[in-house]
């Protein structure tokens, strides 16, 4: 066997996420292993992987409705009487007022984003239970994009409370946060921790699996 | 089994490969999943230390003057950074509060204290006491630090705010401008391998990645 044919895993190597180092384990036992560099504990895969991650989607996508259905900020005016704002319609005020381009921004930052990532990870997690052996490039990419996106949905947290912090009462209007903007925030960190505790190594190792099974 | 030389695993797909020289600008993908294996080394700290330098000061004042002013009928309020936290935990929203303070103050002052930390002595030739473990804070805090999404929040807050207020935009929004590109400059020209083939080549192990080590023995 050459390398490139073989995982580390399948040569009994551990190879280290934090400095790269690979290093053939001194112990057996699981939670045993140091990486000899820089002392981070190895383990073959990311421990719970799957099941941290399953646990972080599945929290999100129930706070998920709150945080659209609920309003994120009340603003009270002395001009224009009071009003609640949910995420949409703070969206649907800002294309009425021809800010079209900001219109956009927030509904692929707030809305598509955050939706686009739960539905990926749920087939990404879907896919590595069934054993995939055709997508495994599409997946990978899937993740990679998962990974690098994930921060930019926490924009009308930020919006919310730049614009809490402005406008306050001596201005003729106060605006204050309300609980979507709690739950919106909690859908963020949570979709941001089940990306995080996915370990992509499984997408391969799946396949790995589903060909080496006779078919059946 | 056993495999001889320098190897490397992915770390996206676990896939072993061997190593080989890169010239120029060149990045090593892996041969199964085509993540990034490696990129050539530049044992040069003198710019991933000019920049954190240069975030630093940008940060302090981010900071320390306020972002942005809003002027209605005289009246003016303003909003520093620590500010806007500070509100959302002042108006019952405590846990909002902390993740705003924590990921637009906490992790970049986390990521400039750990590169300086790592930069300043190495490059004067020492190295750092606490250096694994800084450089695995420096992994764990990265996606959690938002300074850009922040200055879009911003963006977005003042178009908003437009049809109603004059407003001002402060020092702060210009440091806080120049510090995104500080940031990601000094994040992107900080390479960890240099770091670590600094600390201690290999010990015990295999190889380093990208880097042929004679003295590793099998
Ligand atoms: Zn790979």
């Amino acid at each position: 066997m050459r390398p490139g044919d073989i995982t580390a895993a399948g040569a009994g190597l551990l190879s280290c996420l934090t400095c790269g180092l690979l290093s053939q384990p001194a112990s057996h036992e699981e939670d045993a292993n140091a990486c000899p560099r820089c002392g981070r504990r190895l383990h073959v895969r990311k421990p719970h992987s799957l099941l941290r991650s399953w646990t972080f989607l599945v929290a999100a996508m129930v706070l998920y409705l709150p945080a659209n259905l609920l309003p994120i900020m009340d603003t009270e005016s002395l001009i224009m009487g009071s009003h609640s704002d949910t995420i949409m319609s703070g969206i649907v005020l800002l294309w009425k007022s021809g800010s079209w381009g900001i219109a956009i921004i927030v509904f692929i930052a707030s809305i598509m984003v955050p939706m686009l990532k739960m539905l990926a990870m749920l087939v990404i997690l879907v896919a590595v239970h069934q054993g995939v052996s055709t997508h495994c490039h599409d997946l990978a990419r899937l993740y990679r994009i998962l990974e690098i996106i994930g921060r930019w949905s926490m924009l009308d947290v930020f919006v919310v409370a730049i614009l809490v912090t402005l406008v306050q009462l001596q201005l003729l209007a106060a605006i204050t946060p309300a609980k979507g903007a709690l739950a919106f925030g909690a859908v963020v960190v949570l979709t941001m921790l089940s990306t995080m505790s996915f370990d992509p190594r499984l997408i391969w190792d799946s396949a790995e699996h589903a060909r080496r099974r006779p078919h059946g | 089994m056993r495999l001889h030389g320098p190897l490397i695993a992915c770390r996206e797909c676990d896939l072993l490969q061997r190593p080989t020289a890169l010239a120029g600008h060149m990045v090593a993908r892996c041969s199964r999943c085509s993540g990034v294996l490696y990129q050539p080394l530049d044992d040069d700290l003198d710019r991933p230390l000019a920049y954190t330098l240069a975030a630093t000061i940008l940060f302090v004042l981010a900071n320390a003057f306020p972002i942005v002013g809003l002027e209605v009928q005289g009246q003016t309020t303003v909003a520093t950074l620590f500010g806007t936290a500070r509100t959302l935990y002042d108006e019952n929203m405590r846990a909002l509060g902390v993740l705003v303070f924590f990921t637009t103050i906490v992790v970049p002052a986390l990521q400039l204290g750990a590169m300086l930390y790592l930069l300043v002595p190495l490059h004067a030739g020492r190295v750092p006491t606490l250096l694994p473990g800084a450089v695995r804070m420096l992994q764990a805090i990265r996606p959690w630090g938002m300074t850009e999404v922040f200055i879009l929040g911003l963006l977005v807050s003042l178009v908003k705010l437009g049809a109603m207020a004059r407003v001002q935009p402060g020092v702060g929004l210009w440091s806080f401008g120049a510090l995104l590109f500080a940031i990601a400059a000094a994040v992107a020209s900080f390479d960890a391998r240099v770091i670590w083939a600094k600390y201690r080549p290999a010990p015990g192990g295999i190889d380093e990645a990208g880097r042929r080590h004679a003295s590793s023995t099998p």
